[in-house]
């Protein structure tokens, strides 16, 4: 293991449960010191892949490097993680303090002054029973660990259910300073896109078990526009373009195309046609919700019933087992945007 | 302030040239660091990098090794003189564009533009 090692190497990585296959013959690197998003609809596979590469889960096939080496069962390579998820479970007579005080045991790079600020920050009563503790205090709780553990790599899996507006721009805001001063590997897991967007340097998109999008984010950032006008006018202007998202009523349209350089801007507004940017967000939604395609039916096991279109989160059924990333009840850019 | 659609690093080298142009930065002074643009613009710091890096690649800054970043003499002129140019591509060919569109003659449009006083307003502005 060495940590001037890309942070994560995976190649061909395939996870089943039983007959359905969470996460697809996926090869990506994550390199070292940078803000990945790992972003993608409920059930797409996030929480799965991060539990193989927190050592969690075995791989059915492929081969995976943390700081190249495997993570499973490797003291060295697990030392040098943080996984916040969603559920932590804490044992049921601890206080937030306790939390804090074991925190060293298991990271070695921890900053009790800074988890001490963190806490003021977000105001969490330390010696109040983890039980008695609000769904945002409990999260609160997950962030700050997260933060001051200064762990090589990091992961956030949605560490925020339940925090409040002002509690996750504090996060944010806590993040940015303390990744600037002590610059490390995170990923980023959230539904939030917006508000997580300007933080990310690295985006990578995760749909039906494999990687959608694996790309700057900046460059990402500026890769979209969508056209709207009089859809004679706009199916002449988009033909033979990477269309991404069509839309319309009447006899307007309204397409999301790729690849538009300034010049091709400057032709469609001469021919009176509307040129707008595209946000992440809305871009990695147009980009998820496309109908169930060939390529699912290999995914879903014989009988299961298939999936009904964009916004139906899919059935358990028919798994051997569950992956963790089933929570319908997170609120999601996707629910917002239908 | 940041916008959606285009990239960050383009829109903070955009923001520091504008800063520059409107003598906010004056030429031999520093620009704040890429942390504390990163704080401020609430952006990943290696975008806010690289929006810098742009202007340092461009000549418009320059770095001063343990100090910081500074803005280059002549920096602003050079500045005003490329903006110049996009504002004949981006302002004045569509305003054309249209016009022709609309059947105005040239008269018609200098007129326009005269009737926005905007003599009065670059008189002041000089």
């Amino acid at each position: 293991m060495n940590l001037t090692d890309p942070a994560v190497r995976v190649t061909g990585l395939t996870k089943k449960f039983g007959a359905f296959t969470a996460i697809n013959d996926v090869s990506f690197t994550v390199e070292t010191n940078k803000i990945y998003g790992l972003l993608g609809r409920n059930g797409a596979g996030k929480t799965t892949l991060m539990q193989l590469l927190t050592g969690q889960q075995f791989a059915t096939s492929g081969t995976l490097e943390v700081f190249g080496a495997s993570p499973l069962e490797n003291a060295r390579v697990l030392q040098s993680l943080c996984f916040i998820k969603e559920t932590q479970k804490y044992p049921d007579s601890f206080r937030p303090a306790h939390v804090f005080a074991s925190a060293p045991w298991f990271f070695a790079n921890w900053d009790a002054d800074f988890a001490g600020r963190l806490a003021e920050d977000f105001r969490l009563p330390l010696n109040r029973p983890i039980k008695k503790l609000s769904r945002g205090q409990l999260s609160a709780v997950g962030v700050i660990v997260g933060l001051a553990s200064r762990a090589p790599l990091t992961f956030f899996d949605e560490p925020y259910l339940g925090l409040d507006a002002v509690a996750r721009q504090i996060f944010y805001d806590r993040l940015l300073e303390d990744y600037a001063e002590h610059p490390r590997t995170i990923i980023l897991s959230t539904h939030l896109i917006d508000e997580v967007s300007n933080l990310l340097e690295h985006v990578l998109v995760i749909d039906e078990g494999r990687i959608l999008i694996d790309q700057d984010a900046d460059e990402l950032r500026g890769t979209a526009s969508t056209v709207v006008g009089k859809k004679t006018d706009v199916d002449a202007f988009v033909a033979g373009r990477d269309i991404i998202f069509r839309d319309g009523i009447g006899a307007l349209a309204s397409v999301t195309v790729t690849g538009l350089g300034e010049a091709e801007r400057a032709t469609a507004r001469a021919a009176g046609l509307e040129i707008s940017p595209v946000s992440l967000q809305q871009l990695i939604v147009q980009r998820t919700t496309s109908q169930p395609s060939e390529r699912d039916a290999d995914r879903r096991a014989p009988g299961q019933r298939g999936r009904t279109g964009a916004g139906n989160g899919h059935s358990a059924e028919g798994r051997g087992d569950t992956p963790a990333d089933q929570t319908e009840s997170k609120t999601d850019a996707w629910s917002a945007h239908s | 302030m940041i916008e959606a659609g285009k990239p960050i690093f383009v829109q903070i080298a955009e923001q520091i040239e504008n800063d520059i142009i409107d003598g906010v930065i004056e030429e031999e002074t520093s620009v704040p660091s890429t942390n504390e643009f990163a704080a401020f613009h609430r952006i990943n710091p290696a975008t806010a990098g690289k929006g810098v890096n742009r202007l340092v690649e461009d000549g418009i800054l320059y770095k001063k090794r343990g100090i910081g970043m500074f803005v280059a003499t002549g920096a602003r002129q050079r500045l005003v003189g490329a903006r110049t140019e996009q504002f004949r591509a981006n302002f004045v060919g569509p305003l054309l564009a249209e016009a022709v569109k609309l059947g105005l003659t040239a008269e018609q449009v200098a007129s326009m533009i005269n009737a926005e006083s905007v003599t009065d307003r670059m008189a002041s502005n000089s």
